[in-house]
C-alpha cells in the first residue's frame, strides 16, 4: 500500500502550462518532500496526486491502480491542508470523526478510532474543544488527527508548518517525523523551506517551474548537486557560485563552493578578500566576504571564536575536493 | 484615543440627531397611547371623554382580530421560510462562475429596487388578473381554467408578492456569506469522502447559520408590517382573508373612523412585535455571539 507513480502528467491552466510533462515514482512508506520557491508548481502537484486538480495529460497510478479519474475521496489518501481546513462549527472529536462519518462507520467504531487518534496525538484533553479555542500547533494536530483516522495509503502535507512560530515548528517537524517511523505510510510533504525538506526527508524533489530538477536523499542533494539551481537552493547559508577566469583555472564554467568548507587565515590563502558584516550565531559565525574577485560577496562559516572585524583582511583556501564544477548548461561536471 | 475633551465634544455633536430621533419616535408614540384610551371617532368627533381600556377590549374581542394574527403569522413565516430556503440556493447557483455572472447578479438583485405598491400592483394587474393577466393567458393556452389568484387564495398570493420582493435582499446576504466560506474546508470535506449533499448539510449550512439569522431577524421586523401591499391588491379581503394586524389597524381608524380603537390596535401590534422579538432573540440571537 502506497506506491504513488506519476507518469508524463501536465497541468495547464488556460494557455499556461504550470507543469510541464513530469515523472515521478514515489516508493511504499517513503518521506517524500516536494521543496521549490514560491510558485515552482509544487502545491499544484500535490493537489494533482490528491485529485482536486484534473491533470491536462498523463495518468496517476496509486498502488498500481489507475487513479487519474477516481474523485478525491477515492484515491485513499488524506491531507492537512495550510490553513488546516477545520470545521469550525465541529468540536475537534467531530472534526476527526468526520471522515468516518461520511463512510458510515458506527459511532462506536467512530468512537474507538477517535481516542486513538486523540491519544497518539496529545489531544485527549481537548476532544470537547472547538478549532478555535486551540493553539496553533493543536489545530494543527487535529488536522493530522483527522487524516490519521482514516488510515490512508498515504498522507499529502501541503506547507503545514507555515502558519506557527518558528520554536512549535521544529516542535512539529519532530512530531510528524516521529509519526512516519511509527505510522510507516507514505507521506508526501510541499515546502518552501529547504531546512524542513533536509531534516524530514528519505527522499527530496527539488522543483522549479513544474520542472523536476533534481531527485534524491538530502545528502545525496548536499554533496553532489545535479545543477548549479540545486547547489543554491540547497544548503544554508547558500553555497558560493562563482564564474569567470578563477573557475576556468578550477576546471569549471561555474564553480561552487559551500561555506562549511571555505578555510579563514589571517595570513596566507588561495584568495584574499575583506571582511563586511559578520553574523554571530554562538557556535558559528557567518563572515560576508567582499572584494575577491570571485564574486561580490562570498559567505564563509567560520566557528565562533574567531576574532575578525569589519574591513579586516583575510584569506579563503577551499577544501578542493568539496568543489561543485558545473559546465556552461549549468549540469554537473563529473 | 477618547479623553474626557473630545467624549464630551461627541455628545455634543450626536445631540441634535439623537433630540430629533426622539421626538420622531416619542410624540407619535405617546399620541398613540393618548387616543388609545380616548373616544375619538370620525364620525361623532364632539363626543369625546377618557374611555378606560374599552377601545383594547373592543380590538381584541373584534372578530376580525383573532385572523389579522394568524394571518400575520402566516405572512411572515411563509415569506420567511421561502426566501430562505429559495436564497440559500440561488446564492449557491451565483457562487458558481458562469457567464455573465456580474450582470445575472444585478438583475437578481432588481426586484429590491422596485417599490412595493409599484410590484404588487404590476403583479395584481399583469400577472395575476383573471382576465388580462400573464397566469390566465398561459392557463387559456394550454386549456384550463384561469385562476383568480387575489380571490381564491388572497393570502398566498400577498406572500409570494412579498417573498418576490425579499428574495433578493435574502441572496444578497447569503451569497455574501457563502463566498467568505474557507475553499480549503470544501476541499478538505471533499477529500473526507463527503458526497455534495453532505458537503452541503455540514460544511455550507453550518458556515451560513449566522447570515441566516441576520436575514430573519431583519426580515421578521419588516413583514410584521407588511400594508402597502395588501392595501393595492386585496383591500384585506375577501372578508378578512388577507387582513393583517397592519391593515386591520388601518381599517379601524380610517375605514371605520374609529381612531381610538384603531389606536389601540397600534399599541397591541407593538406588544406582539416585541413578544416576537423577545421570542426571535432568545431563539436564534445566539447565533449573532463569537
Amino acid at each position: 500500500m502506497g506506491n504513488i507513480t506519476l507518469k508524463q502528467i501536465t497541468k495547464s491552466f488556460g494557455d499556461v502550462q504550470v507543469i510541464p510533462p513530469l515523472d515521478l515514482e514515489i516508493n511504499e512508506g517513503e518521506f517524500v518532500v516536494f521543496v521549490g520557491p514560491s510558485g515552482c508548481g509544487k502545491s499544484t502537484l500535490m493537489r494533482l496526486i490528491a485529485g482536486l486538480e484534473d491533470v491536462t495529460s498523463g495518468s496517476i497510478e496509486i498502488d498500481g491502480r489507475n487513479a487519474t479519474e477516481t474523485s478525491p475521496a477515492k484515491r485513499g489518501l488524506a491531507m492537512v491542508f495550510q490553513s488546516y481546513a477545520l470545521y469550525p462549527h465541529m468540536s475537534v472529536r467531530k472534526n476527526i470523526a468526520f471522515p468516518l462519518r461520511m463512510a458510515g462507520m458506527s459511532k462506536e467504531e467512530q468512537n474507538a478510532k477517535v481516542e486513538a487518534a486523540a491519544s497518539v496525538l496529545n489531544l485527549t484533553d481537548y476532544l470537547e474543544r472547538r478549532p478555535g479555542q486551540l493553539s496553533g500547533g493543536q489545530r494543527q494536530r487535529v488536522a493530522i488527527g483527522r487524516a490519521i483516522v482514516r488510515e490512508p495509503a498515504a498522507f499529502l502535507f501541503d506547507e503545514p508548518l507555515s502558519n506557527l512560530d518558528a520554536a512549535l515548528r521544529v516542535g512539529m517537524r519532530m512530531e510528524i517525523s516521529e509519526l512516519h517511523k511509527k505510522l510507516a505510510t507514505t507521506m508526501i510533504y510541499v515546502t518552501h523551506d529547504q531546512v524542513e525538506a533536509m531534516t524530514m526527508a528519505d527522499k527530496i524533489v527539488v522543483l522549479q517551474a513544474g520542472n523536476i530538477e533534481q531527485v534524491g536523499g538530502p545528502l545525496e542533494l548536499y554533496h553532489r548537486p545535479r545543477n548549479t539551481f540545486v547547489a543554491g537552493f540547497i544548503g544554508s547559508p547558500k553555497m558560493n557560485l562563482f564564474s569567470g577566469e578563477e573557475a576556468t583555472k578550477l576546471g569549471g564554467d561555474t564553480v561552487g563552493i559551500r561555506p562549511e568548507h571555505l578555510n579563514v587565515s589571517t595570513e596566507s590563502g588561495m584568495w584574499k578578500g575583506r571582511v563586511g558584516v559578520s553574523e554571530h550565531l554562538g557556535s558559528d559565525t557567518f563572515l560576508h566576504v567582499h572584494d575577491t574577485g570571485l564574486t561580490d560577496l562570498i559567505t564563509v562559516r567560520v566557528s565562533g571564536e574567531m576574532a575578525v572585524h569589519h574591513g579586516d583582511t583575510i584569506y579563503l583556501s577551499p577544501d578542493m575536493d568539496k568543489l561543485h564544477r558545473f559546465g556552461a548548461d549549468g549540469l554537473r561536471l563529473a | 484615543m477618547s479623553t474626557q475633551h473630545s467624549r464630551t465634544a461627541a455628545r455634543f455633536m450626536i445631540a441634535p440627531a439623537t433630540v430629533l430621533l426622539l421626538g420622531w419616535m416619542l410624540i407619535p408614540l405617546c399620541m398613540t397611547l393618548y387616543y388609545s384610551f380616548r373616544r375619538y371617532r370620525l364620525l361623532t368627533p364632539d363626543r369625546t371623554g377618557w374611555v378606560g381600556f374599552r377601545n383594547y377590549e373592543n380590538f381584541l374581542t373584534n372578530p376580525a382580530f383573532m385572523d389579522a394574527l394568524t394571518n400575520t403569522l402566516a405572512l411572515v413565516l411563509g415569506v420567511l421560510i421561502i426566501t430562505v430556503v429559495l436564497g440559500v440556493l440561488l446564492a449557491i447557483l451565483l457562487d458558481q462562475p458562469m457567464f455573465g455572472q456580474g450582470i445575472v447578479r444585478i438583475l437578481v438583485i432588481a426586484p429590491f429596487f422596485v417599490m412595493p405598491t409599484v410590484s404588487a400592483l404590476v403583479w395584481k394587474n399583469m400577472f395575476m388578473n383573471p382576465v388580462n393577466g400573464l397566469f390566465a393567458y398561459a392557463a387559456k393556452a394550454v386549456g384550463l381554467q384561469p385562476y383568480d389568484f387575489l380571490s381564491q387564495a388572497p393570502l398566498l398570493s400577498i406572500i409570494g408578492i412579498v417573498s418576490w420582493q425579499w428574495l433578493p435582499f435574502a441572496t444578497l446576504i447569503l451569497l455574501t456569506a457563502i463566498q467568505s466560506l474557507d475553499s480549503e474546508q470544501m476541499e478538505a470535506a471533499e477529500m473526507d469522502g463527503a458526497s455534495p449533499l453532505s458537503r452541503f448539510w455540514f460544511i455550507t449550512l453550518p458556515h451560513l447559520s449566522r447570515a441566516i439569522t441576520v436575514v430573519i431577524l431583519i426580515q421578521t421586523i419588516f413583514l410584521l408590517s407588511i400594508f402597502a401591499e395588501i392595501l393595492v391588491t386585496t383591500n384585506g379581503g375577501p372578508g378578512t382573508a388577507s387582513t393583517n394586524l397592519t391593515y386591520l389597524v388601518y381599517a379601524e381608524s380610517l375605514l371605520n373612523y374609529d381612531v381610538g380603537e384603531g389606536s389601540a390596535g397600534g399599541v397591541i401590534a407593538i406588544i406582539l412585535a416585541n413578544i416576537v422579538a423577545i421570542f426571535l432573540m432568545r431563539m436564534i440571537g445566539k447565533n449573532l455571539d463569537a
